[in-house]
C-alpha cells in the first residue's frame, strides 16, 4: 500500500483544485469553462492512475530536456573556430540576431549563410539581440566568451530568470546597453546583481512581471547603477491604495 | 468478497431505509446515519486505516525499511534521494519521523537562508557546489503534475567575508581552495573594497573574499515545504512523534586483529505520539539520525556513547544544541541593493532583506559567552553589546537603526570540529547519521541527502567523497576543521 496521498478519496475531492495549505504559493489564474473541464477531469484521472501521472511527468521531462538540448554548448565549433562564431551559430540557431564588429546586423528570419559567418572569425561581436529565444542559464556559456559585447538584448526571454543574471558580472568590462524587457522570470533580486556591470549605460526594465515593487525597484536601480540610464516603470507606478499591495513573500514568514 | 457483501447490505438497507420514510421528521437523521455507514465503509475498503478495534491513522505502519528521525531539511533530503535513486520503483518503504509538524523550534524555517562556497574544507565547497546547481534546478527535481513551481527568491548577491592582518594568509588560502574545486571567488584588496561598496568602513580589514557566483540567500521554508511536496508524491510515510526508544540486538564479532567487539543491530524504533502514552513499534532495517540540534539524544537513545571514555564504545556524538539569535532591524539610510551578506572580521554578520532598508544579521557568541539552549527566548541586550558596535564600525550608516524583531534557533554544533557527521556508525551498524553541520546543514542539505541515500543503497560515496565526515573521526581524534563558521 502507498503512503496515503492527501487527494484519494472515495468522495469526489472538493478541496483537491484548491489545496494551497503546503504550496502556500497562490496558483495562477483559473481558466473558464470548457478548459478548466478538461483540467479538473485530468486532475481527477492523474490523481486515481499511476499511468496517467507518470506520461504527464514524461512530458514534463520532455519539455525540460527539450529546452536544455537548444542550449547545448558547441564545444567542438569553439575549438574549431573561436568564441565569436560558436557565439555567433547558437545566437542564430535560437532565432536571434548578431552584429559583428563594422558589419549590419545579421538576422535569422532574414536567412543567412554559414560561409558568410566563417568569414568573420577574428570578428568580434560587439552586439546580441536574443529576443524571445529559449537561452537558459547554461545557454548563456555562449555569450559570456564574447568579451566585446557591448549590447545585449534579452527581451521576452522566458528561461532567463535570476541566476542568469548572476553570471553577467562576467561582461563587465564591456558591457553598455541591456535590455531585460518582458521576462517574466526575472525579479528584483536578480537586478540588484547587476551592480558589477559599471559600464553600463543603458538598462531596460520595463515590464517585468516578477518584480514585486516595480517603482521602488527602478528607484535603487537607478542609486545602485549611478552612471546608467534606467528605463523602466516610473517611479510612482505600483503605488496603490494600502491593503491591496501587502502582498508577496507569504512562503517565508519571519518568526516575529 | 466480505466488504463487498457489506456494501450491498449497507447500501440495500439506505434504500429501505429511504422508501419507508413517510414524515420529513426523520430526514436529517437518515442522512446523518448515510454519512456515517459511508464513513464506515470508506475506512472497511482498501485505501482506509481500518482497525476493528480502534482509529490508527495517526499511528506510523508497523514494518518500514528506513526510519528517518527528525523532518527538517536534512531528513526530508535523505528520504528524497532514497526515493531517487532507489532500484527498482517503490522498492523502499520510508518513513519520516518528526516531533513537531509545526517546525516551530526546527532549525531549517529559522534559519538565515544563506548559502555559500566560501568554505576552508574541499568537501564542504563541492557540496555547497552541488546545492546550489540543486536550487537553481529545483523545478526539475522537486516538480510534481498539477503543482505549481517552487520559487526559492534566491538572491544571488554573494558573500563578502572580511579578514584583519591576522586572518589575511588564511584567507588567501582558502580563495585558492575555493577556486580550484570550481567556485567563483574573487579577493579584493581595501582600496578595491572601499570603491565598490562605499558605505563599508575599511579599518582594519587586510583583505577581502567576495563570492561571484551561486552565493546569496534564500528561503529555506519553501525548499522545506517543495521537498515535502515532492515525497509525499513518492510515497514516503510521514509520522509525528517521538522517537523514545529503539529496540537493538547485540552480537559480538571478532576483528581481524582478534580484539572482541559488540556490534548492534536497531530492530524496532518506538515512535510515541503527542501528549498521550500510545507508541507504535516500527520494524525497521535502517535508521537515519537527522534530528538536527536533538541529534546527541536520539544517539544515546541507540546506545551510543554508553561504554569507558576513551574506547570506540564510549564515544558520543558530540552533537548538541547551541542558541543563535538573529536580529532584524531597519536602517534608512542602510547600503542599498547591492550588498551583499556581509561576515566581518568580528564575526558579526549581516544581510539585506526585501527592498525597504531592512537588514537580518546577528553574531556568534564566543564559548563563555554561549547562552543557555534550553528554550528560544532572545537576549536583546546581546545585540546592544556585542553585535551593534561592531556592525556600526563596519557600516558607519548602521549607527542609526531600529530594532524591529528578533528570534532565535539552534545550531547543531558539532563541538568536536564544528563540520557535519555523515555515514554509519561503526558498531551500532544500521543507523546512518547526517546531522552536527554547525550552521551550514541547510546550505548543503540536498547534497549530503545525496550522499547518505548512495551510502545506504550503493554501499560508498559515489558523487562526493565525504569519508573524512564519517562518525569514527571522532574515536580516532581526526579533526577535519572548518575555518569559516559564521
Amino acid at each position: 500500500m502507498a503512503a496515503p496521498r492527501a487527494s484519494l478519496h472515495l468522495v469526489a475531492p472538493k478541496w483537491n483544485l484548491g489545496t494551497s495549505g503546503i504550496r502556500g504559493l497562490s496558483s495562477a489564474v483559473t481558466p473558464e469553462g470548457n478548459q478548466r473541464k478538461g483540467r479538473m477531469l485530468l486532475q481527477f484521472l492523474t490523481d486515481r492512475f499511476y499511468d496517467v501521472e507518470a506520461i504527464r511527468q514524461y512530458l514534463f521531462q520532455k519539455q525540460v530536456s527539450k529546452v536544455h538540448k537548444e542550449n547545448r554548448s558547441s564545444t567542438g565549433i569553439k575549438k574549431q573556430y573561436g568564441p565569436y562564431i560558436a557565439g555567433a551559430y547558437f545566437v542564430l540557431k535560437q532565432g536571434g540576431a548578431v552584429k559583428f564588429q563594422g558589419e549590419e546586423w545579421i538576422r535569422s528570419k532574414h536567412g543567412y549563410s554559414p560561409l558568410q559567418l566563417l568569414s568573420f572569425q577574428a570578428v568580434p561581436i560587439e552586439a546580441v539581440d536574443a529576443s524571445d529565444c529559449a537561452i537558459n542559464y547554461e545557454g548563456l556559456d555562449n555569450l559570456l566568451a564574447l568579451k566585446e559585447l557591448q549590447s545585449l538584448l534579452l527581451q521576452r526571454c522566458p528561461h532567463v530568470d535570476d541566476w542568469c543574471l548572476s553570471r553577467l558580472h562576467q561582461l563587465a568590462n564591456s558591457l553598455q546597453e541591456l535590455s531585460l524587457a518582458g521576462c517574466p522570470r526575472i525579479s528584483e533580486r536578480g537586478l540588484a546583481c547587476l551592480h558589477h556591470l559599471q559600464n553600463l549605460r543603458r538598462l531596460d526594465i520595463s515590464d517585468l512581471p516578477a518584480v514585486s515593487n516595480p517603482g521602488l525597484t527602478q528607484i535603487l536601480v537607478e542609486e545602485m547603477l549611478p552612471r546608467c540610464e534606467v528605463l523602466g516603470a516610473e517611479w510612482a507606478q505600483g503605488l496603490k491604495s494600502g491593503p491591496e499591495q501587502q502582498s508577496q513573500d507569504t512562503a517565508s514568514p519571519i518568526p516575529a | 468478497m466480505f466488504r463487498g457483501a457489506l456494501w450491498l447490505l449497507a447500501g440495500r438497507g439506505c434504500v429501505g431505509r429511504g422508501l419507508s420514510t413517510r414524515s420529513g421528521g426523520s430526514t436529517p437523521d437518515w442522512t446523518e446515519k448515510v454519512s456515517e455507514i459511508k464513513k464506515k465503509i470508506q475506512s472497511a475498503l482498501p485505501g482506509g486505516a481500518w482497525d476493528p478495534l480502534y482509529d490508527t491513522s495517526h499511528l506510523p505502519p508497523e514494518h518500514s525499511d528506513v526510519v528517518i528521525v527528525g523532518g527538517g531539511v536534512l531528513g526530508l533530503s535523505v528520504a528524497y534521494w532514497l526515493k531517487r535513486l532507489e532500484k527498482p520503483r517503490g522498492a523502499i518503504r520510508v518513513l519520516v519521523v518528526d516531533r513537531d509538524h509545526t517546525y516551530s523550534r526546527a532549525s531549517t524555517g529559522l534559519s538565515v537562508g544563506g548559502i555559500r562556497q566560501q568554505f576552508s574544507l574541499p568537501e564542504n565547497i563541492q557540496l555547497s557546489l552541488f546545492s546550489v546547481d540543486f536550487l537553481r534546478n529545483i523545478n526539475e527535481y522537486l516538480a510534481v503534475v498539477d503543482d505549481p513551481p517552487l520559487d526559492v527568491q534566491f538572491n544571488p548577491s554573494g558573500y563578502l567575508l572580511l579578514a584583519s592582518e591576522k586572518g589575511a594568509a588564511i584567507m588567501e588560502n582558502n580563495v585558492k581552495v575555493q577556486r580550484q574545486e570550481g567556485a567563483k571567488v574573487c579577493l579584493m584588496s581595501p582600496e578595491q573594497l572601499q570603491n565598490k561598496f562605499p558605505w563599508i568602513n575599511t579599518d582594519g580589514v587586510a583583505l577581502a573574499s567576495y563570492g561571484l557566483e551561486g552565493e546569496g540567500w534564500f528561503d529555506p521554508w519553501c525548499l522545506l515545504q517543495g521537498l515535502r511536496r515532492k515525497i509525499q508524491s513518492l510515497g514516503v510515510f510521514f509520522c509525528q512523534g517521538e522517537v523514545t526508544r529503539f529496540s537493538t540486538s547485540s552480537s559480538r564479532m571478532q576483528t581481524s586483529g582478534g580484539k572482541e567487539m559488540t556490534l548492534k543491530r536497531i530492530h524496532e524504533v518506538h515512535v510515541k505520539m503527542d501528549h498521550s502514552l500510545e507508541y507504535q513499534p516500527v520494524e525497521c532495517a535502517l535508521v537515519i539520525n537527522a534530528a538536527g540540534a536533538w541529534s546527541g539524544q536520539v544517539a544515546e537513545l541507540a546506545g551510543i556513547g554508553k561504554g569507558p571514555p576513551g574506547t570506540l564504545e564510549g564515544t558520543k556524538l558530540p552533537v548538541e544544541p547551541r542558541k543563535r539569535y538573529v536580529y532584524f532591524w531597519h536602517c534608512p539610510e542602510g547600503p542599498g541593493l547591492e550588498t551583499p551578506f556581509m561576515a566581518d572580521t568580528s564575526g558579526a554578520y549581516f544581510r539585506r532583506e526585501g527592498l525597504g532598508h531592512n537588514y537580518l544579521g546577528g553574531c556568534s557568541p564566543t564559548e563563555e559567552e554561549e547562552p543557555d539552549p534550553g528554550n528560544l527566548e532572545v537576549d536583546h541586550d546581546f545585540f546592544q553589546d556585542k553585535v551593534w558596535p561592531h556592525l556600526a564600525h563596519r557600516v558607519p550608516a548602521f549607527q542609526s537603526l531600529k530594532v524591529r524583531s528578533a528570534w532565535a534557533g539552534y545550531y547543531d554544533y558539532n563541538t568536536f570540529d564544528q563540520n557535519g557527521v555523515v555515514g554509519p556508525h561503526p558498531l551500532v551498524v544500521n543507523m546512518y547519521f547526517a546531522t552536527g553541520f554547525s550552521g551550514h546543514g541547510l546550505q548543503q542539505a540536498p547534497a549530503v541527502g545525496r550522499a547518505v541515500a548512495e551510502m545506504v543503497l550503493k554501499g560508498q560515496f559515489q558523487t562526493i567523497d565525504l569519508s573524512s565526515l564519517l562518525f569514527s573521526r571522532f574515536y580516532l581524534g581526526e579533526k577535519v576543521e572548518e575555518r569559516n563558521i559564521i
